[in-house]
C-alpha cells in the first residue's frame, strides 16, 4: 500500500544510499530527522534536504478543494450522500439522514431501543433507491446475539406494507442482511479485516456493529473497558467508512459513572470552589461505557435515553446541527417520534444520559 | 569540539577533524581552494562546509543588533508588524476579546476540548472567517483543513459559508446604507472554493504533508490559515514508541512554527482531551503529553461550565488566563446568548503559569 522510495524519482545516487541503508518507505525516512539522516546516509544537508521534500511532496495525499467534495457528493451519492431514517425531525436535523463515510454512534441503556433501531437502519438500507433506500446489502455485526429476523420482517411488513406486501420482497430485503456473530475480539478483527476487501465486492451499504462496547468488554471484563486500547479498531473502522464511503453505525452500552470520574480541567478546580452553584449529584448519572478516546473518533453521537417515563433521541454530538432531543416510542413497525420539531438542548443535558421512570413494560 | 555541531555530513566532519581543523574559527579565514585540498574533496564541497560554519558562527555571536545578526528583528519592529496585521476573528466576539482581538497570524495556537464541544466547528468557521475580505476588516485569504480523523462535513462548511455571506451583506448594508457599488461579491461557493482540503490518513502523510506545505504555501502565497484537525488522532493509535512519537511531533510543531512566521499566516492546531491521574484524582487534560505542551505558543481548552461553552485561554505568553463563553448555532460560532458580560471574565488565583505548572 505504501509508496517505495525507489518508485519516487529521486536523484539516483540518492536513491542508493537509501536502498543501502535499508530504508525503503516514506514512513521510515520521515520516521528520522534531517540531521539523523545526514547520519545515517552519510549526505550533505542540502541533499537530504531536497530528497526529503520530494518524498514529503509524493507520500502527501493531494488536495481538494471544499467546493468540489459537496459537487462530487451530491452528483455521485444517493440522496446527497445520507441513509434517510425515515424520522423526519431526525433527518432534517442530520441534512437528510445519518452521514456516509463517518462514525455514527448509538449509546444508551439496555433495553431502551438501540438494537430496534439498528434492525429499522438495515432495512432501509437494503430497500430499492427508489423507496428512499440504498439498494445495498448490509453486514450487521451483531456482538450480543440479539438481532431478531423475524422482527425485522415485522418492521418492514407494518411501517413499509406498500413494499413487503409485493410478493417475494420480504425475502430478498431480509437476504440483504447479512448477520455476523464474533464470539471474541480476535473474531471482531477479523471479520472487519475481511469485510474491508468484500464491501467493495458486493455493493455493501451499511455497516452496523451492535454493539462495540460488548465486544469490548467480553474480552477484557467490566471492571476497565475503558481502559482498553481501542486504537487500531477505532481507525480501521473510521478508514473503512471513509474509503468506503458507507454510513457506519456502532451502538455503545452505558455504566454508571464513578465518584471519581475525570469531568473537569485542573484550572477549572479552582474557580469552582468559589462558584456558589453546587456540583450535580452524580449519582443517577450514566455514562458510556467506551470513554473519552472513543468518543473522539465518533462524529456523530445519539443518545437514546429515558426521563420520566418518556424516550427521548438526541444528537449529543454533531458537527451538522444543533443538540436537539426528540421524544419517540417503538411499536410494531419499529421505532417512531412522537413529534418531529425536537426541542433545543442546553449545557450538561446535551451529554448527560437519563435514565427515570422508565419501565420496560411500556414496550412490551 | 565545535564541527561536531556542524550540519554536514559524518564523513566530511570526519575529514576536518582528521585535516586538524576542530574549531570554527580555524575554518573562519580559510579559502575555499585551500579547504578542498586540504580534505582532498571537490571545490563545491568546501564551499558547503566553510557556507555552514560560518552561518553557525554567526549565530553564535549575536551582537545585539539586527544590522549584525541575520535574520534577527528588534521588538520595536515586531510591536510594529504585529499592529499591521489584523487578528483572525473567531465570530464570536467574548472569544476574540480574551484572544487580544482573534487568532493571531505568526502563532501556532493550539485548541483542545472534549468531543462534542465544538473544536471541528471552530475549524471551519475559522476556515470560512479567514476570507472575509480587507475591506470586512478580514484577512482576504484561503484556507488550509487537514482533517486527520475525517470529522469534516461539507453540509456544515456550507452552511457557516452561507451565514458568513448574510452577515457580511449585513454589515455592508449597515455602514454604507446599501450603496449598490459596494454589494458583497463573495458568494458560499466561492469560500468553498477557496479551503484546500486534505484528508489525512497516517502519520507518515502527515509528517509528508507538514513538510510538503513550504512548497504549497510559496505556490499559493495567499493562503492565511492552517487548520489541522487533529494533531491527535494518529500519533494516538498504534504507537508504541513513545520517544519516536514526541520526536515526530517535536520535529512538527517546529515546522509549524516556521510556517507561521515565514508566511506570516495563522496555524491553529486542534487536540484532543484524556484522563489524567494528578494529585489523587482524575482530572481532563489534553492528549499527547507534558512536552508536547510546551510544543504551542498559545493554547485555549474549550469546556464545559455549567450550561454553557466556555473557551479558556491556558497558556499564553501575551495574553493573561481568562475565560469566555462561547456558542455553537446554526449559523456557526457565535456569542453566547444568555452571556451578558461585556468581555471575557477571568478566573482567580490563575497566572498564565500556573496551569502549566499544575499539570506538570
Amino acid at each position: 500500500m505504501e509508496t517505495k522510495l525507489k518508485d519516487m524519482g529521486l536523484p539516483k545516487s540518492i536513491a542508493n544510499v537509501f536502498a543501502a541503508r535499508n530504508i525503503t518507505t516514506a514512513k521510515e525516512a520521515l520516521s528520522l530527522t534531517e540531521f539523523e539522516l545526514m547520519q545515517l546516509l552519510d549526505v550533505g544537508l542540502a541533499d537530504v534536504a531536497s530528497a526529503v521534500a520530494r518524498i514529503s511532496e509524493i507520500a502527501c495525499p493531494p488536495y481538494q478543494t471544499v467546493l468540489s467534495l459537496l459537487e462530487q457528493r451530491i452528483q455521485k451519492e444517493t440522496h446527497g450522500g445520507h441513509l434517510p431514517t425515515r424520522l423526519k425531525g431526525l433527518d432534517k436535523a442530520l441534512c437528510g439522514g445519518i452521514p456516509f463515510g463517518v462514525l455514527t454512534e448509538l449509546v444508551g441503556p439496555a433495553g431502551i431501543g438501540k438494537t430496534q433501531f439498528c434492525m429499522k437502519l438495515s432495512l432501509l438500507a437494503s430497500l430499492p433507491e427508489a423507496y428512499g433506500g440504498l439498494n445495498g446489502r448490509v453486514i450487521y455485526i451483531d456482538v450480543e446475539s440479539k438481532l431478531s429476523s423475524r422482527r425485522i420482517i415485522e418492521i418492514g411488513a407494518e411501517s413499509l406494507p406498500e413494499i413487503f406486501h409485493i410478493k417475494g420482497m420480504a425475502q430478498e430485503m431480509a437476504g440483504r442482511i447479512l448477520v455476523l456473530r464474533p464470539s471474541s475480539l480476535l473474531e471482531l478483527t477479523e471479520s472487519l479485516q475481511q469485510i474491508k476487501v468484500s464491501i467493495f465486492q458486493h455493493q455493501v451499504k451499511l455497516l452496523v456493529i451492535d454493539s462495540m462496547a460488548a465486544a469490548v468488554s467480553r474480552d477484557y471484563g467490566h471492571a476497565a473497558p475503558r481502559q482498553h486500547p481501542l486504537g487500531w479498531h477505532i481507525s480501521f473502522i473510521k478508514s473503512l467508512a471513509e474509503s468506503s464511503r458507507i454510513p457506519v453505525v456502532v451502538t455503545n452500552q452505558v455504566r454508571s459513572q464513578s465518584r471519581d470520574e475525570a469531568c473537569q480541567y485542573a484550572f477549572q478546580e479552582q474557580s469552582k470552589r468559589k462558584a456558589s452553584e453546587a456540583p450535580a449529584g452524580y449519582d443517577s448519572h450514566l455514562v458510556a461505557a467506551l470513554g473519552i478516546h472513543w468518543a473522539h473518533a465518533v462524529t456523530i453521537r445519539l443518545v437514546l435515553e429515558a426521563k420520566s417515563g418518556q424516550r427521548f433521541i438526541k444528537l449529543a454530538k454533531s458537527p451538522i446541527s444543533p443538540p436537539i432531543a426528540f421524544p419517540f416510542t417503538i411499536t410494531s413497525s419499529g421505532i417512531s417520534l412522537l413529534n418531529d420539531d425536537g426541542q433545543e438542548l442546553k449545557g450538561t443535558e446535551i451529554s448527560t444520559i437519563q435514565y427515570q421512570g422508565f419501565h420496560k413494560d411500556i414496550f412490551l | 569540539m565545535e564541527v561536531g555541531r556542524l550540519p554536514i555530513s559524518a564523513s566530511q566532519r570526519g575529514k576536518l577533524i582528521s585535516a586538524g581543523y576542530t574549531t570554527l574559527s580555524s575554518l573562519s579565514s580559510l579559502s575555499p581552494s585551500d579547504l578542498a585540498r586540504d580534505l582532498n574533496i571537490p571545490d563545491g564541497e568546501a564551499v558547503e562546509i566553510l557556507k555552514v560554519a560560518s552561518l553557525t558562527n554567526r549565530l553564535d555571536k549575536p551582537d545585539g543588533s539586527h544590522a549584525i545578526v541575520n535574520g534577527a528583528q528588534t521588538a520595536w519592529d515586531m510591536l510594529h508588524e504585529e499592529q499591521l496585521f489584523p487578528r483572525l476573528t473567531t465570530s464570536c466576539a467574548d472569544m476574540d476579546g480574551i484572544l487580544g482581538g482573534g487568532i493571531n497570524c505568526k502563532e501556532v495556537t493550539e485548541i483542545g476540548g472534549v468531543p462534542g464541544i465544538g473544536k471541528t466547528q471552530l475549524g471551519i468557521q475559522l476556515a470560512v472567517n479567514v476570507q472575509i475580505p480587507v475591506d470586512y476588516g478580514g484577512l482576504g485569504g484561503k484556507a488550509i483543513y487537514i482533517d486527520t480523523e475525517g470529522s469534516f462535513m461539507v453540509e456544515r462548511a456550507l452552511q457557516i459559508a452561507e451565514a458568513c455571506v448574510v452577515d457580511m451583506s449585513e454589515y455592508n448594508d449597515l455602514l454604507r446604507k446599501g450603496n449598490r457599488s459596494c454589494q458583497v461579491k463573495v458568494q458560499p461557493n466561492d469560500i468553498l472554493e477557496n479551503i484546500f482540503y486534505f484528508r489525512i490518513c497516517s502519520y507518515t502523510e502527515q509528517m509528508a504533508l507538514i513538510n510538503y506545505l513550504d512548497k504549497f504555501i510559496s505556490e499559493h502565497k495567499d493562503v492565511k490559515i492552517v487548520i489541522v484537525d487533529s494533531v491527535t488522532f494518529h500519533f494516538r493509535q498504534d504507537f508504541e514508541d513513545l520517544a519516536l512519537r514526541t520526536r515526530l511531533l517535536s520535529g512538527m510543531a517546529l515546522k509549524l512554527m516556521n510556517l507561521a512566521r515565514n508566511y506570516n499566516l495563522a496555524v491553529v492546531i486542534f487536540n484532543q482531551v484524556t484522563t489524567k491521574y494528578i494529585e489523587g484524582s482524575f482530572q481532563l487534560a489534553l492528549a499527547l503529553g507534558d512536552s508536547w505542551s510546551h510544543s504551542c505558543t498559545n493554547r485555549v481548552i474549550l469546556y464545559w461550565n455549567g450550561d454553557e461553552r466556555y473557551a479558556y485561554i491556558d497558556k499564553s505568553p501575551s495574553l493573561r488566563s481568562a475565560s469566555a463563553p462561547f456558542a455553537v448555532t446554526s449559523k456557526g460560532i457565535r456569542n453566547s446568548a444568555s452571556n451578558s458580560w461585556p468581555s471575557g471574565i477571568s478566573i482567580e488565583n490563575t497566572s498564565p503559569r500556573s496551569s502549566s505548572i499544575r499539570s506538570g
